[in-house]
C-alpha cells in the first residue's frame, strides 16, 4: 500500500517535470536564439567556451550575462561586475518571494536546490500555472532545466560557430519575449482591483526604465503596484 | 591549459555573481516563508506576480515603438483565443517583422 503510493506520487513528480517542460517550450524557442545572439557576442569580446558555460552553469540569468559579456576585458574588475550583477538581478528578490504559495510545504533541501534553476521565463509560466489549477516546484524545475539546455546550446552555439544571427532587431526576434510575457500577464489578471495597482507599476516602471540603470524599474514597479494594492486592501478593511 | 580557459579573475567574478544572483533567489523564497501569511503583507505579495511582469513587458514593449503595442495587442487577442504561447509568440514577432517591413 505504501509502495502504490510512493509510486503514485513518483509519477506525479515526473509527470510535473515534463509539463514543467513542454510549458517552456516556447520560451526555449526564444532563449536559444538569445542565446546564440550573447554566445555571438561573447565571441567578439573574446569570451571562452568555459567561461560561458561556467556564467550558464553557476549563474543562469539572461540579461547579467548580456552585460557581463560587455565588460569581459582584461583588467577585469570583479567589484565592478558583482555590482552590476547585483542592481540587474535584485528583481529575483522578489520573484523568489512570489513563489512561497508554489513552494509550501516542501523540504528546505528542495527549495534550495530548485530555486537555482529559476528565471524569468520559468517563473512567469509557472505562477500563471498556479494561478489557474496550482502546481508544484517540479513543473517549475522542469521548464528551469529546459531553459538551461535551451540558453547553454543557444550561447556555446553562437560562442563556437560565430554569426548566425547577429541581427535579431530584423526579424522582430527581439519581440519574442516580450510577446509571451505580455500574454502570460493575461493570466494573472485578477479583476478589477488589479486595474490602479497595475497602471501604478506601468508608470513606476516606465519612468525609472528612462532614469535607473539596471533592472531597477522592475524592482521598483513591482514594489510600488503591490504596495497600491496591499494599501487598498488595508482602507478597505479599516471600512 | 588553465589560464588560457579563464582570463585573470574571470572564474573569481563569475562566482561572485553567481552567490549574488543565487541569494536573491533562494533569499527571496526564504524571507516569504518567514513574513506573516495573512492580512495587507500578505496581499502584497499576492499582487507582486502581476506587478512584476507589467513592469517587465510594458518598457520593453515601448521600446518597440508604437510597433510593439500594435505586436502587443495581437498577442493578447491571439492569445485570448487560443490559448496557446508558441503560437502567440509566433503571430507576435510576425506582426512586428510584417510592420517593420512597410
Amino acid at each position: 500500500m505504501k509502495c502504490l503510493s510512493k509510486a503514485r506520487i513518483g509519477t506525479q513528480k515526473h509527470s510535473s517535470l515534463y509539463n514543467g517542460a513542454v510549458a517552456n517550450i516556447p520560451l526555449a524557442i526564444s532563449a536559444i536564439i538569445y542565446g546564440s545572439v550573447l554566445g555571438v557576442l561573447s565571441a567578439q569580446k573574446g569570451v571562452t567556451w568555459a567561461e560561458m558555460s561556467a556564467m550558464n552553469i553557476l549563474m543562469f540569468a539572461g540579461s547579467a550575462q548580456f552585460v557581463m559579456v560587455d565588460m569581459w576585458q582584461a583588467p577585469l574588475s570583479v567589484a565592478a561586475i558583482a555590482i552590476s550583477v547585483f542592481i540587474i538581478n535584485l528583481r529575483y528578490l522578489l520573484i523568489g518571494a512570489s513563489l512561497q504559495p508554489v513552494f509550501s510545504g516542501h523540504s528546505l533541501w528542495r527549495k534550495a536546490f530548485f530555486m537555482h534553476l529559476v528565471a524569468d521565463e520559468n517563473w512567469a509560466v509557472t505562477i500563471a500555472e498556479h494561478r489557474k489549477s496550482g502546481t508544484d516546484p517540479f513543473f517549475l524545475l522542469g521548464g528551469g532545466l529546459l531553459l538551461l539546455c535551451a540558453w547553454s546550446s543557444g550561447t556555446l552555439a553562437g560562442n563556437l560557430l560565430g554569426s548566425f544571427i547577429n541581427q535579431p532587431e530584423k526579424y522582430a526576434l527581439d519581440f519574442a519575449f516580450t510577446a509571451v510575457f505580455a500574454a502570460l500577464t493575461l493570466n494573472l489578471w485578477r479583476g478589477k482591483g488589479d486595474v490602479i495597482p497595475w497602471c501604478v507599476a506601468m508608470v513606476l516602471a516606465l519612468i525609472c526604465e528612462k532614469f535607473l540603470p539596471g533592472k531597477w524599474y522592475i524592482v521598483v514597479g513591482g514594489i510600488g503596484g503591490a504596495l497600491v494594492s496591499a494599501l487598498m486592501d488595508y482602507k478597505r478593511k479599516l471600512n | 591549459m588553465e589560464n588560457t580557459l579563464f582570463i585573470e579573475n574571470g572564474l573569481t567574478a563569475i562566482i561572485a555573481a553567481s552567490v549574488i544572483t543565487y541569494a536573491f533567489r533562494f533569499g527571496g523564497l526564504i524571507l516569504a516563508d518567514r513574513l506573516p501569511q495573512t492580512g495587507s503583507l500578505r496581499n502584497f505579495f499576492d499582487a507582486l506576480p502581476g506587478t512584476i511582469l507589467v513592469s517587465l513587458v510594458v518598457p520593453s514593449a515601448a521600446n518597440a515603438g508604437w510597433q510593439g503595442f500594435v505586436g502587443v495587442a495581437a498577442c493578447l487577442g491571439i492569445y485570448f483565443r487560443t490559448k496557446n504561447l508558441l503560437l502567440t509568440m509566433i503571430s507576435g514577432v510576425l506582426t512586428v517583422y510584417l510592420i517593420r517591413l512597410l
